[in-house]
């Protein structure tokens, strides 16, 4: 701990040193060496340790023996809380610059109640003129976030100092603010003096690119916590005390180290001053590891994981498994091999000193973070975006570009790219009605080994957040979530299954049809409210669930047939296949043009080079961009004439059904309708949704309905198999049958009982269509609901 | 050339030792511009010493060694003193020091670390094992290829028990010593790997060790268990994002086993001091500063990625010149070879066609999500409780240079880790079975399944064993997420009955005779072949894998033609998967002849090919009805 002969601790650039070392690119002229406690101008005193000692409990007085009065006495009043996040603060160098205007006519330094024009390196006043920019809140917390953007926009110069000089800037920026708020707000009492924490430093890298240049630099990375650790006290200022004659002093820890004093002052005794822990003042700390975000990785790489540890109050802020932004100072410090020789191992250990963290996903739980959401895009990837969306074409461009290897299939890809850019997020809370589903949800049926699983490989891969499970694989608490009791500290954890990981992200379920039916009921809820309430083990929590789901069914007799509707063919409830916005059919086509150029498709799949192929596609890289700019960027809105597209068709559709006494909508359809020509929209980049939009909406709706809900008896389109379940002429045609069949027990006389084999050759003989006993069955069901009757084993009784 | 690895040695450990003050700045590149040139001579290469059959404690240490390995798991980059000054204390004459290549900065100086001279770079390190599963052969041949260079015959008689090594270290003249002992410790080696059969024993111990977290003094992280072989902590300088996790490459670095290294971590737990340290937990320690005598560092001067790891074959594949030359008789060694794995497959000449198809299959290309060129074959019909499945892996692994037996037991199912998972307390990557160098062939023997529970892990691995299948893909675990890995792993299924896995074609066995001693004839089959039909049988199987392939314009159309009409004659006989298959085996059977270009008799070949094999599979659906 005290080995003087191993001073040296730093990395390649020296700093706070005395006398200082000009190491900086910054050609800096050293008039004077001022030190700034509290605000206060000192003379320069060239030992650190002659500093006004502020940290003697007489500057920690409580708020009531502040002495009031003078606008500057709340300042004084109000404890400083030291900033081990910025190493050791109470040595900044001030300079005049009397000679030296570096900062010319911007700096109104009269501004500054100290009388003299005091800067460091020209920023302290520009902290001045900044005051109108930042609202100090007093909400409690004496922390002011400032956004660096925002400081760039207004001095570029500042901003590249506080970048390149956090551990000097940062301070100055707590003095301004401070004797500011206190000028304002003379009377109030907060816990400590206000700290000042940037966040948002442009030179935003993710952790694979940080580089030895940003040692000592104001950084922000992106990524998730994988570990924290115990809270660890690390001492600010050790409290030493000579064992002869009692005299006791403090010395401060400077980068981690604590130069013991050999000799007492007071005594001249060698040796004599002994640590007193309970007087020396520790600090919290925690240690916690960071990881690349896997958005953030090259392919075939591993993750990379940085040390940065939390100081003071943003101990404990983060939990691992958070994405967060993190603003701080990077550090390196030489490894030490061994205490006792002066040895050096050549490498550096490197960590990050939060100044500011922002977790970018917690609106998983609260309410949705738009800003954090925004992927940042260069300006001229947004203007080749923007070109793309000005063509006539785009929607078909994007379309195709969607699972090139997949071959046609046209509309489900219109309907998948649709569901990608999803629709409108509205919020009716206040009416009443609570939010309003903007996801688009898909299901596919079809033949087996009609690339539907490819199709959904393929949308896994692109969404950022897409989940990919198989109905055969999962359960239901795989979907939605599961207590578990962590094997370590026995605490109760709440793990989150494929829907609530996939939250503003597409779940892709495979083999929908071989779920079991209480996995399935749990997607009700999902499918239409997009939340999922969890009552597990004590912990009671409704959790958000924006997920699209895109699904794939297959038939129950493993082929499709044609001769009955959607809801025989793949066995699944009316009331699940209704939440669906669009289902469509892959099936075989079995026609001979579309043979020949599936075989022309597929073999050109086999020789075709990569590059031959990338040049007739958008690659999947700007297909993402430009999923992910329309979805955080475009919010379209209804135009008058969209609505009235809207509601024309609306009612054309259920004009349809009318005339055969058939119901062929609901507002269900609507719903979605507007919800396809909002995603149509965003498609082309408009912040309108007109009547194209609408049009392209209806022409997909009815497409895949005239897949999925055409009565293969009639070969009508008929909404409600999907709605009902059944029909509408099956519907009638089991009411006919039994009416038929009261009748024929009534032709049967004053009967009380009847033999029910018989009675169903009975009707059998009587009926010209053939009567299975299923429908007998049915219609007996029929009339016992009816109260006409009752069918106890084989016998039918009247009642 | 002794001479040449002599001179060379002292020119690094001159490098490593001083970088002059006052030297040219591109003097390092200059030299290292001189390292590759050299080491691109073959003959030259083969002098550097390697980490793969010499033992560490052998190799002199910063001396210039090559390393033949897999990239199991990246580190975080490091910041070291790329310069720094050292002062002498007597003296306090400042000296100029290059920290490049070295884990430790100078001893008996002071260093000064606050010199403005002083610059800090940043290298990375990966962690690296021996290629996964490499079979004995490949070893074997490696070794006695640089044996056969004449200066380095020396009789092993004259080699002494390893007591004396510390002599050795010290004996300046060096550079025959490494050759001795390799030779010796080589064969060794060979003895130990090169019993399958104990391998196989080997495995289930290991594995619940590994499972069970580290038992052992230190897991030293293979994919597979059962592996031996050094484990190596290399430092890239350079161009350190060309190389992906689970690449094999060919590293040539200078080797420190600094037994300064080692001490860190034993004292660690003594001395807390510094706050610093509390960074690393005991665990990460162990794993990131491994004592150098069983980890050894490498600071990577060179490395090249390899296609393969067949000795027989040029290591880069595009320098086909001998290659060209074999495609002649390409035809009669497919002959060979087929008639072999006939007799293998117990006379069902049609499951050795499919077996060479497979064997010569590998991902050529990835249209967006599906892999192409991929084959992966189910081998039905195997008898139940025989060694039958264990002898025909045997067959295969002495053919192909790496390979892995995966029993699917329930046992093994219910534990084994097959995907790599990330283990944040050590901060590594846990390596699983399915970490796999590309061209990598997996058995899998279904015929040790039985009924029974499959636990969540079991489910979790059939999972993953399908998901390779289909899409040659393996989603690593990091616990708060999945990360994908493309894999290229060759997968062939021996089963009873249809294997539950997902395929790409399945092929029902048909023994024509049925031998009493499986063993035995099995045996006698390999015993009687030559050894050189068997090394160019290895050859075939790796250089075709390299072709390219085109299907011309006007195949294009008749194949068209082809489709349209069978599908005229009946829907139901041909679908869309039908005919991805039918072109992958088109395209397998023109390479395993040597054709680049589809042509229409190989196109037909194809159809035939496919149309006895659904025949099979069809005839069997009869016999037995209820197989699917």
């Amino acid at each position: 701990m005290s080995s003087p002969s191993a001073t040296p601790t730093k990395g390649k650039r020296t700093r706070g040193s005395n006398p200082p070392t000009p190491t900086q690119s910054e050609p800096v002229v050293f008039m004077k060496l001022m030190v700034v406690i509290n605000g206060e101008i000192c003379c320069s005193l060239p030992a650190p340790l002659n500093e006004i000692d502020m940290s003697s409990p007489l500057t920690y007085g409580t708020p009531s023996s502040r002495v009031e009065g003078t606008p500057r006495s709340g300042l004084r009043g109000t404890p400083v809380r030291q900033r081990p996040d910025l190493g050791s603060v109470r040595k900044a160098r001030q300079v005049d610059l009397h000679s030296d205007h570096a900062n010319g006519p911007e700096a109104p330094a009269s501004e500054h109640s100290v009388g003299q024009k005091l800067v460091i390196w020209g920023t302290d006043v520009n902290v001045g003129t900044c005051k109108e920019k930042f609202q100090i809140n007093v909400v409690g917390d004496p922390v002011l976030n400032v956004n660096c953007e925002h400081l760039q926009s207004f001095d570029a110069d500042l901003y590249r100092q506080l970048i390149a000089y956090p551990q000097e800037v940062i301070p100055t920026f707590d003095m301004a603010v401070n004797e500011l708020f206190f000028e304002r707000f003379p009377d109030s009492v907060i816990e400590h003096q206000i700290q000042v924490r940037p966040y948002n430093a442009l030179k935003t890298r993710n952790m694979r690119n940080l580089n030895p240049e940003d040692i000592d630099q104001l950084i922000t990375i992106s990524g998730m916590v994988i570990r924290t650790s115990q809270l660890i006290p690390e001492m600010q200022e050790a409290f030493f005390r000579c064992q002869v004659c009692a005299f006791s002093t403090r010395v401060e820890v400077d980068r981690g180290r604590i130069a013991e004093p050999a000799v007492c002052r007071n005594c001249n005794t060698t040796h004599s001053m002994a640590l007193i822990h309970n007087r020396s003042i520790f600090s919290d700390k925690q240690m916690i590891k960071l990881q690349e975000s896997p958005e953030d990785m090259p392919a075939g790489q591993t993750p990379h994981t940085t040390v940065v540890y939390a100081h003071n109050d943003l101990v404990d802020k983060v939990q691992p498994g958070d994405r967060v932004n993190i603003t701080g100072i990077y550090r390196a410090v030489p490894i030490r091999l061994n205490p006792r020789q002066s040895n050096v191992k050549s490498v550096y250990k490197t960590h990050i000193d939060a100044i500011h963290f922002r977790k970018t996903h917690e609106k998983r739980l609260h309410g949705l973070d738009e800003e954090a959401e925004e992927k940042l895009f260069t300006e001229e990837r947004v203007r080749t975006l923007r070109e793309l969306a000005a063509k006539p074409d785009v929607y078909e461009r994007l379309s195709s570009a969607l699972a090139p290897s997949i071959y046609e299939h046209e509309d489900i890809k219109k309907g998948i790219l649709l569901q990608l850019f999803g629709g409108t997020r509205k919020d009716f809370s206040q009416t009443g009605r609570g939010g309003f589903r903007a996801e688009i949800n898909i299901l596919l049926c079809g033949d087996p080994g009609t690339s539907k699983s490819q199709l959904l490989q393929y949308v896994y891969n692109l969404v950022p957040r897409g989940q990919y499970t198989s109905g055969k694989g999962s359960s239901a608490v795989g979907l939605t979530a599961y207590v578990m009791k962590d094997p370590e500290t026995r605490q109760l954890v709440l793990q989150t299954g494929a829907l609530v990981l996939s939250d503003n992200g597409i779940c892709c379920i495979d083999e929908f049809d071989k779920m079991s039916d209480s996995t399935r009921s749990v997607l009700h809820e999902v499918m239409e409210q997009q939340t999922l309430s969890i009552a597990k083990a004590g912990i009671i929590c409704q959790l958000n669930a924006r997920t699209s789901v895109l699904a794939a069914a297959n038939p129950v007799e493993s082929q499709w047939n044609p001769k009955k509707t959607t809801i025989e063919n793949i066995q699944l409830p009316h009331t699940l296949l209704s939440r669906f916005d669009l289902i469509f059919l892959m099936l075989d086509p079995q026609d001979e043009a579309y043979d020949r150029r599936l075989a022309h498709h597929l073999v050109s799949l086999y020789y075709q080079s990569e590059e031959q192929l990338e040049e007739e596609f958008l690659d999947m890289a700007m297909l993402k961009d430009y999923v992910a700019y329309a979805r955080s960027y475009i919010e379209p809105r209804l135009s008058e004439e969209a609505s009235q597209a809207l509601i024309k068709a609306y009612v054309d559709m259920r004009k349809i059904g009318s005339g055969r006494g058939m119901v062929s909508a609901y507002p269900r359809q609507l719903e979605s309708l507007i919800r396809l020509a909002e995603a149509h929209a965003k498609v082309r980049f408009s912040d309108k949704v007109e009547t194209i939009d609408v049009e392209e909406a209806k022409r997909l709706h009815r497409e895949a309905l005239k897949q999925s809900a055409t009565d293969p008896r009639t070969g009508f389109v008929d909404i409600s198999i999907l709605t009902t379940g059944m029909s509408a002429t099956a519907r009638k045609r089991k009411e006919e049958l039994a009416q038929a069949l009261k009748r024929l027990i009534q032709s049967k006389g004053k009967v009380p009982t009847m033999k029910y084999q018989q009675l169903f050759d009975d009707l059998r003989a009587q009926s010209d269509v053939a009567i299975t006993k299923d429908m007998f069955e049915e219609a007996l069901q029929a009339l016992t609901d009816e109260d006409y009757l009752t069918v106890t084993g084989k016998t039918v009784r009247l009642l | 050339s002794t001479q040449f690895y002599k001179w060379l040695n002292h020119l690094m450990s001159l490098h490593v030792q001083t970088k002059p003050s006052n030297c040219s700045p591109d003097w390092e590149t200059k030299v290292l511009e001189y390292f590759k040139e050299k080491l691109k001579d073959n003959e030259a290469a083969s002098w550097v010493p390697s980490l793969n059959d010499v033992p560490v404690h052998y190799l002199k240490a910063n001396s210039l060694v090559k390393f033949r390995c897999f990239i199991q798991d990246m580190f975080d980059p490091e910041f070291y003193m790329g310069v720094y000054e050292t002062v002498d204390p007597s003296s306090k004459s400042k000296v100029l020091r290059s920290g490049k290549y070295k884990d430790v900065a100078e001893c008996g100086h002071q260093v000064d670390l606050n010199t403005k001279n002083a610059v800090t770079l940043e290298r990375q390190t990966f962690y690296c094992v021996p290629i996964p599963g490499e079979s004995p052969w490949v070893k074997e041949i490696s070794f006695s290829y640089s044996c056969s260079n004449p200066a380095r015959v020396v009789p092993s008689t004259s080699y002494a028990p390893c007591r004396h090594k510390r002599s050795y270290e010290e004996d300046e003249d060096m550079e025959t010593q490494p050759h001795k002992q390799k030779e010796q410790l080589g064969t060794t080696d060979i003895h130990g790997s090169g019993d399958p059969k104990r391998l196989e024993t080997e495995a289930p111990s290991s594995l619940s060790n590994a499972a069970s977290g580290c038992s052992s003094p230190l897991d030293l992280n293979f994919p597979l268990p059962g592996e031996k072989g050094p484990a190596c902590l290399v430092k890239v300088y350079e161009e350190w994002e060309l190389f992906k996790v689970n690449d094999i490459l060919e590293v040539y670095g200078i080797l420190s086993v600094d037994p300064v290294l080692s001490v860190i971590s034993e004292d660690k737990d003594s001395s807390l001091v510094d706050p610093m340290d509390c960074t690393e937990s005991v665990e990460e320690q162990r794993v990131h500063c491994p004592p150098a005598s069983l980890v050894p560092r490498l600071h990577m001067l060179y490395a090249h990625r390899l296609q393969h790891n067949n000795p027989l074959l040029p290591p880069a594949a595009s320098e086909g010149q001998s290659s060209s030359g074999f495609l002649n008789d390409v035809v009669s060694v497919r002959g060979e070879l087929l008639g072999y794995l006939t007799h293998v497959l117990l006379g069902d000449a049609l499951a050795a066609e499919y077996l060479i198809l497979h064997l010569i299959s590998t991902v050529y290309a990835r249209r967006d999500v599906l892999p192409l060129g991929k084959f992966t074959l189910n081998l039905s019909g195997c008898p139940h409780n025989s060694t039958y499945t264990e002898q025909l892996y045997r067959v295969i692994q002495q053919l192909i240079p790496s390979s892995f037996r995966l029993g699917m037991s329930l046992h093994n199912m219910n534990n084994l880790r097959l995907v790599p998972r990330k283990d944040y307390t050590a901060n590594r990557l846990l390596s699983g079975v399915l970490q796999l160098a590309p061209n990598t062939s997996l058995f899998l023997d279904e015929t040790q399944l039985e009924q029974g529970q499959l636990d969540s892990t079991g489910v979790r691995n059939i999972t993953a064993l399908g998901n390779l299948i289909s899409w040659q893909k393996v989603d690593y675990d990091f616990n708060y997420h999945q990360m994908e890995f493309p894999c290229n792993i060759n997968v062939l299924i021996a089963s009873e009955g249809k294997s539950l896995l997902p395929c790409d074609c399945h092929v029902r066995l048909q023994p024509q005779l049925a031998p009493p001693n499986l063993e035995q004839y099995i045996s006698t089959i390999q015993v009687s072949l030559s050894p050189s039909l068997l090394n160019k049988f290895r050859i075939y199987l790796s250089l075709l894998r390299t072709l390219d392939y085109s299907i011309s314009e006007e195949v294009t159309k008749a194949v068209e033609d082809d489709f349209v009409e069978m599908r005229k004659d009946d829907p139901q006989s041909i679908s869309a998967e039908d005919l991805h298959r039918l072109l992958v085996v088109a395209r397998l059977l023109s390479l395993s002849v040597g054709h680049t270009t589809l042509s229409r008799d190989r196109w037909m070949r194809a159809k035939h090919l496919e149309t006895l094999r659904t025949n099979r599979t069809e005839q069997q659906k009869c016999v037995n009805g209820n197989e699917p």
